[in-house]
């Protein structure tokens, strides 16, 4: 009976929709505190450099800015404090670190841009600030330790020279930047004095980072990725290619070259790659699925965003089936509408190095607060696949060879193993002096360190940014 | 020393919020309102310890005595509500008299911060709201003919909302208000209740497809009056709260459906038609891209939200006041800046624990008429909430309503005292009920019917 009644009752008023709408609404308020709990989580610190956030005004008014220091504690850019209380932003190594640290007193660049929110945050203790205040003086901003080592930067930055160009030195199993150098160079200590100057010299672009931003047609380094595409489409089967380089390629009514006419006569797929056969590449390119070559690109990051911090340019290279055999060929060995940035180039050499995932690069390996307290550590982190472990095999195999018995012999015979692979890139129509590029690792067997380099308008890869590669080699494996 | 205090605070603070908002879904839970006494208590106190550790810091941060007087001032008005209530109304429903209390004490904390002219100006009209809405509850309790008031409501919310139309002023590019003997006054607001009194009292007998559509047809009036007057938050509340009544009423899923799929195709074709959509869906999409003019707002809403991170910058150590409106439409962003998200998203959950209060209510509540009317205004105050905070995280569009109780704006905060007045008095209905119920309990008799003549005996005496 008792029953019954209940069961009456719930007929005369079930509540179902309204537990419907009360959960309804519960589901899109937990949705929405998540996205507010990720939001905070993740983007409390870029906001803070935004120039229309006027907090940072705010903090620069209670803290000083703190300091930048390389990874063996050198100080690479400080704030004086004047004895009438003004500041003075000091960069003792001048031009050394010119872009990679960058400045704060025209605009901010560089890493004074990437760290600005920590650089002008002060995480001293409490009781400290409350000193400062009763004192009057402001609070010390904390400093951020870069990755940055100041033997391999000056000597990346010295073998440049007075040529234009870029070099990026990184370690393969962390991501971190060691040297990185854009030529030309300006001082950032006198950067409102020179300001005008440089605006007005076009041509040179000096405070552009060139190793980040620079857009180059990458050469015959393009060719790993023209070879990747290839070891794609004939999976298992790459040793079956031949070709027979008679110095010059016609297709239609054009006719490409390789480098300075040389005969490579009959090649196989690993020479054409180690003796950088431009032929036998038009020849390969020419057949290539257009589908699977544009996947390739796009695993590989073109068009797309690079996974780092700082300012970047992205390389761009489109590819479809519309493309003509003629672009098609310039593009296998990296001329034509290829345009890349050597940060990218050298992304992708760290993939190579590092099994097909690269780490995701980075300069500030953790930011301290003035009383020695750890403010935030920036740990390595692996970026995605952009290639199978078996295909970074077969392409580390193949960059062994440019330095066994190619392009790459200035690195042959030394205390370690290098493998890597140099372009000379045509940068006009005129055929002067190419652009000199060289991308690799050492060593082979475990790589460590890798480089990418280019040295504009000077001549082949071989030659010139070899032995600066062999250099930093040498640097960073102590070898006199 | 006083250093430590304003820092210290920022921590109690966001502790005595947690504390809060844990005992409000706890209270929810327990069955006996006896046992939910101590619940009750803890809560005032923290309502008030939130408010002392707020008034100290801004005190000592600026020096400034007057807010001491406000304080005062403020803490007789809330503990007379309080203590009013309970002699006036011992059945109230306790945990949404704190609920209001505690958001309109954070609603004050962050207006004195913002705009101490504009604080004081709200503390009139919240403490003549409040001694009015007093009343709100009996009337409500007593009248049981307020039912049978259809076309009242209907020729009330119409012509509130057509004056507006036609003679009302322009702000930021929409009418939704006009001034009346040197009072603005914006009747979106409280044509929110007399809608939700309409519809409830065309559906509450029967919800067949009859009555559906011509409901579906009234409440078209008043929302196509809305998008004239280009006022889109209230618009979308009205056509939110319709759509979950009619569900309600008619246990039909399909009208639900049917309105969702309508809706989202109104919101598509009023994307092509009006370029103010436009702009709010591009500054929705990408702020920073549109800085300079239409993603200006939003951009700063979301400077204010991650410098706050979990524990706010401290009271006066932020720049909320570089959001343009922030007093009307971005208190939740001023609250996560300088209170903290902590705080900002205990704030939001209190509001949730309102909207499920509203609905328990609605639950325990016999009379279709009152269900539909405590489901439509909770419906309509949840989804408000919704609009602003999440358009201020830029979760949704922007839509520029207010955040009810804690925003500045006499229309705003009067509807939404009126909204808890009245969910008071159907709570004492269903007291009321409850007691009757027991009664029938004991003598045996079929309580569905009891009740029944129960309700219409009051109806016939009103």
């Amino acid at each position: 009976m008792k029953k019954l009644k209940k069961a009456e009752k719930e007929k005369k008023v079930s509540n179902r929709e309204l537990w419907f709408t009360g959960i309804f609404f519960s589901l899109i308020f937990l949705g929405m505190i998540g996205y507010y709990v990720y939001y905070v989580q993740e983007n409390g610190r870029e906001m803070i450099n935004n120039s229309y956030n006027t907090r940072q005004h705010l903090l620069t008014k209670k803290n000083y800015r703190g300091n930048i220091y390389s990874a063996d504690g050198e100080i690479l850019a400080e704030t004086i404090l004047q004895p009438d209380g003004s500041e003075i932003r000091n960069y003792p190594y001048e031009k050394l670190f010119s872009h990679v640290v960058g400045f704060s007193t025209k605009g901010k660049t560089g890493i004074e841009a990437e760290v600005n929110s920590y650089l002008i945050n002060s995480g001293v203790s409490l009781s400290t600030q409350i000193e400062n205040e009763a004192a009057g003086t402001k609070n010390p901003g904390d400093d951020a330790y870069t990755s940055l080592n100041v033997e391999l930067q000056r000597i990346a930055s010295k073998s440049l020279g007075v040529s234009k160009g870029a070099i990026i030195v990184s370690k393969v199993k962390t991501g971190e930047i060691l040297a990185m150098v854009s030529k030309p160079d300006f001082n950032p200590n006198t950067i409102v004095q020179d300001w005008q100057e440089y605006l007005e010299d076009e041509e040179s672009s000096v405070l552009l980072n060139r190793a980040t931003q620079g857009i180059y047609p990458p050469g015959s380094t393009f060719k790993i990725v023209t070879s990747l595409a290839y070891l794609r489409e004939h999976q298992g089967n790459y040793q079956d290619y031949f070709y027979n380089c008679i110095g010059s390629y016609r297709y239609e009514d054009s006719k490409i070259r390789c480098y300075h006419g040389t005969v490579h006569n009959s090649v196989d797929f690993i020479t054409s790659f180690a003796k950088s056969c431009n032929c036998s590449y038009a020849n390969m390119g020419l057949g290539l699925d257009r589908g699977i070559y544009h996947d390739t690109i796009m695993d590989l990051g073109f068009n797309q965003p690079l996974p780092v911090n700082f300012n970047y340019n992205q390389s761009k290279l489109v590819v479809d089936e519309t493309i003509s055999g003629d672009d098609m060929i310039q593009i296998s060995f990296g001329q034509g509408s290829v345009q890349m940035t050597p940060l990218h180039l050298h992304l992708i050499t760290n993939a190579i190095a590092a099994k097909g995932t690269p780490m995701k690069p980075y300069l500030v390996n953790k930011i301290v607060s003035k009383d020695g307290k750890v403010i935030e550590e920036f740990s390595p982190k692996p970026y995605k696949a952009l290639m199978t472990e078996e295909e970074a095999g077969t392409l580390t195999m193949m960059m062994e060879q440019v330095v066994e018995k190619g392009t790459g012999s200035r690195l042959k015979g030394l205390s370690y193993s290098a493998a890597g692979k140099t372009g000379s890139a045509e940068y006009n129509l005129v055929k002067e002096d190419s652009h000199a590029w060289f991308t690799g690792f050492a060593p082979v067997e475990d790589p460590e360190i890798s480089v990418t380099i280019i040295v504009e308008r000077i001549g082949s890869g071989g030659d010139y940014a070899v032995p600066i590669a062999k250099r930093l080699f040498d640097e960073y494996f102590s070898v006199n | 020393m006083q250093h430590y205090i304003v820092e210290f605070s920022k921590y109690f603070i966001a502790l005595f919020m947690i504390f809060y908002t844990v005992e409000s879904f706890l209270a929810l839970r327990k069955k006996r309102e006896d046992e939910r006494n101590g619940v009750y208590i803890r809560q005032d106190i923290y309502i008030f310890l939130i408010q002392f550790f707020s008034y100290l810091c801004m005190c000592l941060k600026t020096g400034q005595i007057e807010y001491l007087f406000f304080y005062a001032f403020l803490q007789i008005a809330l503990f007379s509500t309080l203590v009013l209530y309970q002699m006036i109304y011992p059945k109230n429903n306790r945990l949404l008299l704190n609920h209001m209390c505690l958001l309109l004490s954070i609603g004050f904390i962050m207006l004195t911060r913002l705009d101490f002219d504009k604080a004081i100006k709200q503390f009139f009209i919240v403490a003549a709201a409040l001694g009015a809405s007093l009343v709100i509850p009996f009337f409500v309790h007593k009248l049981r003919f307020i039912k049978h008031l259809k076309w009242l409501y209907g020729a009330l919310g119409i012509t509130a909302l057509g004056i507006v139309l036609v003679l009302g002023q322009v702000t930021h590019g929409s009418k939704i208000s006009y001034t009346v003997a040197g009072v603005t006054i914006q009747p979106s607001e409280f044509v929110k209740i007399i809608f939700v009194f309409f519809i409830a009292s065309l559906l509450y007998k029967a919800a067949t497809l009859k009555e559906v559509i011509l409901s579906a047809f009234m409440a078209a009036i008043h929302i196509l009056i809305l998008v004239a007057s280009k006022d889109l938050g209230s618009s979308l509340i009205f056509f939110m709260g319709y759509l979950f009544m009619v569900l309600i009423a008619s246990k039909n899923y399909l009208y639900l459906l049917a309105g969702f799929v309508s809706g989202g195709g109104a919101a598509v074709a009023g994307y092509y038609l009006f370029s103010h959509v436009r702009v709010r869906v591009q500054a929705f999409l990408d702020p920073f891209s549109v800085i300079d003019n239409q993603g200006f707002q939003m951009a700063q809403s979301l400077f204010a939200i991650s410098n706050g991170k979990w524990f706010g910058t401290g009271l006066f150590e932020g720049t909320p006041a570089d959001i343009p409106f922030v007093e009307s439409d971005f208190m939740f962003s001023a609250v996560a800046e300088e209170l903290g998200g902590i705080f900002a998203v205990c704030m939001i959950l209190v509001c949730l624990n309102c909207f499920l209060v509203f609905l328990k209510i609605a639950m325990e509540l016999e009379d279709t008429f009152y269900r539909l009317v405590a489901s439509g205004l909770g419906v309509m105050y949840i989804f408000q909430i919704f609009l602003t905070v999440g358009g201020g995280m830029k979760f949704i569009p922007l839509t520029g309503v207010t955040l009810p109780l804690v925003s500045y704006g006499g229309s705003s905060v009067l509807t939404t005292l009126i909204i808890f007045a009245v969910m008071q008095g159907l709570f004492m209905i269903y007291y009321t009920e409850e007691k009757q119920r027991k009664k029938e309990g004991k003598t045996g008799n079929r309580r569905g019917e009891k009740t029944k003549n129960y309700v219409e005996e009051w109806d016939e005496e009103a």
